[in-house]
Parts: structure tokens; sequence; C-alpha cells
């Protein structure tokens, strides 16, 4: 028996081990989660600014058109997968690359009717495995981005849009609903045929230098990668946050674990000592 | 004097915030100067410091691209990276200099000529501001 318990007991201690490390793990992607909002807050009003420019510069001038803002016919569409670099997230990445799978599958018959690029060393990992080719990739991105650290991606993307590589650009990205629930979603990044709809004001009859063309030539790209950045942030605190729930859940089991490995010692334990006191009343009865 | 709000405002934050007097800044079309009232007025702005008065002094902020919104009682930058003298780091911005400096001498045709020039005016632009530091 003393043999069994010993085993109870190394499995005891590996298992607080693991819970030590998930709770650690967990309350590290509490605090980042924290961080990341706290960033995605504070790009909001850039992108708003931006998004009030171009809708007042939209809807101010009638003649003014520009190929980011046009639908045109479709034979190529590009996507930015946001996925993460590290797992240990719950369903994070396979949730998310499944839905990509599935309206890979569902809307394309040839390899030559998309492109991917592809944030994050699993989504790499992802495609890579299954040979599916990717024009590009970005990993390893710290856990507060900086727009700096996702420009060369989000220019590059909207690049191939304005070049006419693909005609039109969607992001693919966890998006976040509240620490316990995260849900993929696809939104169409270009062209940007909605900033006209904007709510009811009038907007601001603004002078343009050098002109309504030129200002917006310089602002769509701009407010493209601003919306790819967002994304980013979004996709990011949906990561903390799966894998602050995550690691929630695995510390709750290891929890559990423990009370019932415990339960089984003691059991054990208790056996062996109302064993051992039946072979000493035995052994002294046969003395009699 | 009547006065403005001037914000400069980067995807990570908001970098500056105050009432104003004048804003001195490099549109495209060459250097503009705003005062209150000014009519509502759009332009891209190049890689340049952007000057602004108020009642205490001179602010510089090193603007990095991006573009202006001006309206009656508010001017609104909206730039890629923006940095006041005592966030930049001179030594960084020195190295960039040279660095995009060495690429252009090196007239090697792998490389992109518009990125080291646009590096350099960044790196250059950071430096003239930073030396304003008081």
């Amino acid at each position: 028996m003393a043999k069994g318990m010993r085993e109870i007991k190394r499995k005891i201690k590996s298992v607080q081990n693991m819970r030590q490390i998930t709770k650690a793990m967990e309350m590290v992607a509490a605090s980042k989660l924290r961080r990341v909002q706290g960033l995605a807050e504070s790009a909001r009003p850039y992108a708003e600014k931006m998004r009030e420019v171009i809708a007042s510069i939209a809807a101010a001038t009638t003649d003014v058109t520009h190929p980011m803002l046009v639908s045109r016919e479709i034979r190529k569409t590009g996507y930015v997968i946001f996925t993460s670099d590290s797992g240990l997230a719950g369903g994070y990445n396979s949730n998310l690359l499944r839905k990509v799978m599935e309206i890979i599958n569902g809307r394309h018959t040839s390899e030559d009717e998309y492109a991917i690029l592809v944030l994050g060393r699993k989504g790499r990992d992802f495609f890579q495995r299954r040979q599916i080719p990717v024009l590009d990739a970005v990993t390893e991105l710290p856990d507060s981005p900086t727009f700096a650290d996702i420009k060369r991606l989000a220019a590059k993307a909207v690049g191939y849009f304005e070049d006419g590589y693909y005609d039109e650009l969607y992001l693919i990205y966890n998006e976040f609903i509240s620490p316990m629930t995260q849900r993929p979603v696809e939104k169409r990044l270009l062209p940007l045929d909605d900033v006209e709809a904007l709510d009811g004001q009038k907007p601001t009859e603004y002078v343009y230098e050098p002109s309504a063309e030129e200002v917006l030539n310089v602002l769509l790209p701009q407010y493209a990668e601003t919306l790819i950045y967002s994304a980013l942030l979004e996709a990011k605190a949906s990561e903390f946050g799966a894998r602050m729930t995550a690691m929630g859940n695995a510390t709750r089991n290891a929890t559990e674990m423990i009370s019932k490995l415990t339960l089984t010692y003691n059991r054990a334990r208790q056996a062996a000592i109302t064993q051992e006191i039946t072979e000493i009343v035995a052994g002294a009865n046969a003395l009699d | 004097m009547s006065k403005m709000i001037l914000e400069i405002v980067t995807p990570e934050r908001k970098v500056y915030e105050k009432e104003v007097e004048m804003v001195v800044a490099k549109g495209v079309e060459g250097e503009v100067g705003i005062m209150a009232n000014h009519i509502p007025f759009v332009t891209p702005l190049k890689i340049a410091p952007l000057r602004a008065k108020h009642e205490g002094g001179e602010d510089v902020i090193a603007v990095n691209g991006g573009f202006m919104e001006v309206r009656k009682d508010k001017v609104v930058v909206l730039a890629e990276t923006a940095e006041l003298p005592e966030d930049i780091d001179t030594e960084r911005a020195r190295a960039a200099l040279e660095r995009a400096e060495r690429r252009l001498a090196s007239k090697d045709g792998n490389i992109d000529i518009r990125r080291a020039e646009i590096a350099l005016a960044k790196a250059k632009n950071r430096l003239a501001v930073a030396s304003r530091k008081k």
C-alpha cells in the first residue's frame, strides 16, 4: 500500500506545481488585457477623427472619387488574419482558423482567387502545414503593439489593393465581447464604401489644400492602416481574454484534482493503518 | 487675442492638447500659419516641426506625416508619430540619420530609396526639434 501512497503524493505535488503556473499565467494575461484595452481606448479618437474628415469630404464633394472608395469587379480577395504567437489560449486560434477555412472553402474554388496575409505564428504555421500560400506574415508582435509594429504589413495590405492585386480586403479576427467571450468575425475593410453613410449632422465644408483628391490620396490609405491597427488591438485583447479564461479554468480543474487526490491519499493512508492494526492484533492473538 | 485648442493625436495616444494662439505647420503646399477663426481647412503635412505659440511661449513638436484639420476654434493634427522635444531619443535619431544617409549614399539598386528618404527626413525632423530643448 505504501507504494501506491507515494505515487499519489507525487501526483498531488505535480498538480500543485501546475496550478501555480496556470494561476500565474492567468494573472499575467489579466494585466496584459488591461493594458491592451487602454491602448485600444486611446487609439479610438484617431480613427474617429479620420473617419469624420473622410466622411465630410465624401459628402461635400460629389465629383471626387477615389479607387479605394469604389467597389470593382471581384477577381481576387485578400484576407488579413489575426492569430496569436503562443498557444494556451483555449479555442482562440482554432476557432478563428476554422472560420477562415470555412470562408475560403465556401467562397473560392481555386488558389488564385484569394491571397492571405497573416499575423501570429499559429496562423502562419497553420497555413504552412496545409500548403496554402501566404503573401506576408508578421510574427512576434509585442503584447502592447504600437502602430509602428504593424505599419509595414498594413501598408502592404493596402498597397496590394491599390495596385489591383486583389479587389477587396477582409480582416478576420476575434472580436472582443468580454474577457469570457470572443467571437471570430470577418469585416470588409476595402473598398471603403460605407464611410458616406454617416449620421445626419451636416458635414463641415472644408477648404482643401492642394485639392480634395490629393487629401483623399493621403488620407484613405492611412485610414485603412489605422483600421488594421485597431483590429490588431482588438485581436490582442481577445487573445488575453481567452488566455485568462483558459488559464482560470485550468486552475480550477487543478484545484479539483488536488482535492480528489488528497481524498484518495487519505483513504489509502487510513486503509494502511487499519491493516497494520489488524496485523498486530492478529499477531498478538496468535501468541496467546 | 482669441485662442483655439490645438490637439495632436497619433494612433497610440493624444500627444498634445493646449490652448494656443497660433499654429505654424508645414503643409504639402508650403508653410501655413493658423490663427483662431480660420475657415475650415484640411491639408496633409510634411515631415517637419510644428510650432504652437501660446501665452507662455512656444512649443515645438516633431510631426511625422499625417494631416491637419482646422476649424474655427480648434486645430487637430493627426500624425503617425508626434513627439515633444523631451520625448525624443536623440541617440536613436542620430543613428537613424546615419543609417539613412549611408543607404542613400550606397547607390545600391536593391534599397528602397523612398523609404530611406523618409527615414532621413524623420531623423532630421527629430534632431531639429530636439535641439530646441531648453
